[in-house]
């Protein structure tokens, strides 16, 4: 077989069609840039990498609680540590997401075909809301009992608590240290990629001449090509 | 006999909270509220560091 023929046999390949759609999720250089346009020179551009610098700690210290499992932090000083770093991670992470989300809704950042970037940001949240109040379920103390009977009649007023049971601890621990993040893990993944691929958004005024011609056809901005 | 490990001191659960209307918020909550929209605020004001030239 030749070189030719070779490389033929390869971009057909079935691995060669996933790097390149990979590849193409995001512009070339553009996974871990090392530059930045100007305006992200702001405090405000920081929080969302500390939301995701917060998940990494969350995700750490929860695979750590994982191996004294949900009670350790009663019994053990140890346990009590990673269990309250744990805990201060997730407010750290709640609190970074929240001022991260302020300062996005107040500079419209779905301008610029980024619709999608702002969603996957939005069901990050929800879903992270959903993990942490299963958290809440599990620290097997009296707090954990009366949280997990008000959820159980808030959601049983609703009708949704036919499809699960908050009292039901087995499936609680479940749906906090398995399904939920998971959930979150392709949310962030999904929103950190469509943030690469887009870019950061620019402030009102700064856009670039196409983006700024797509909202003016769009009037969803009142920026234009300055 | 196994005897089982000091428990540790309870959390006292006396934090103060604020009505207003429906609205009902433990002091904590308020205080970490109050303390976002500050450093929100503080990341829109203070200036970013940048390399000089």
């Amino acid at each position: 077989m030749s070189a030719a023929e070779e490389q033929a046999g390869e971009n057909r390949s079935w691995s060669s069609a996933v790097v390149r759609w990979v590849s193409g999720l995001v512009p070339r250089g553009q996974w871990l840039p090392d530059r930045q346009p100007g305006y992200v020179a702001s405090w405000i551009y920081v929080f969302g990498v500390s939301a995701l610098a917060s998940l990494v700690l969350v995700i750490a210290s929860g695979l750590v609680l994982t191996v004294g499992g949900v009670t350790w932090w009663h019994t053990s000083s140890l346990g009590h540590f990673v269990n309250s770093l744990h805990l201060w991670s997730v407010e750290f992470f709640f609190a970074t997401m929240v001022i991260h989300l302020w300062g996005k809704f107040v500079m419209a950042s779905w301008r610029g075909g980024r619709g999608l970037t702002w969603l996957t940001g939005a069901f990050s949240f929800f879903v992270s809301i959903g993990t942490a109040f299963t958290g809440y379920l599990i620290q097997t103390n009296f707090d954990s009992q009366w949280i997990s009977t008000q959820a159980k009649d808030g959601l049983n007023s609703t009708g949704v608590g036919s499809q699960f049971n908050v009292m039901d601890f087995g499936q609680m621990v479940l749906y906090h240290v398995a399904l939920l993040p998971l959930g979150v893990l392709v949310m962030v993944g999904l929103h950190v990629v469509l943030v690469r691929r887009r870019g950061v958004v620019p402030p009102f005024g700064a856009e670039p001449p196409a983006e700024a011609g797509v909202e003016a056809v769009s009037g969803s901005s009142e920026g234009g090509v300055k | 006999m196994v005897s089982s490990p000091p428990l540790p001191p309870a959390i006292p659960l006396d934090a103060g909270f604020v009505h207003w209307g429906f609205v009902n918020l433990s002091v904590p909550n308020i205080i970490v509220i109050v303390a976002m929209l500050v450093v929100f605020v503080l990341a829109l004001v203070v200036p970013f560091p940048q390399d000089r030239p």
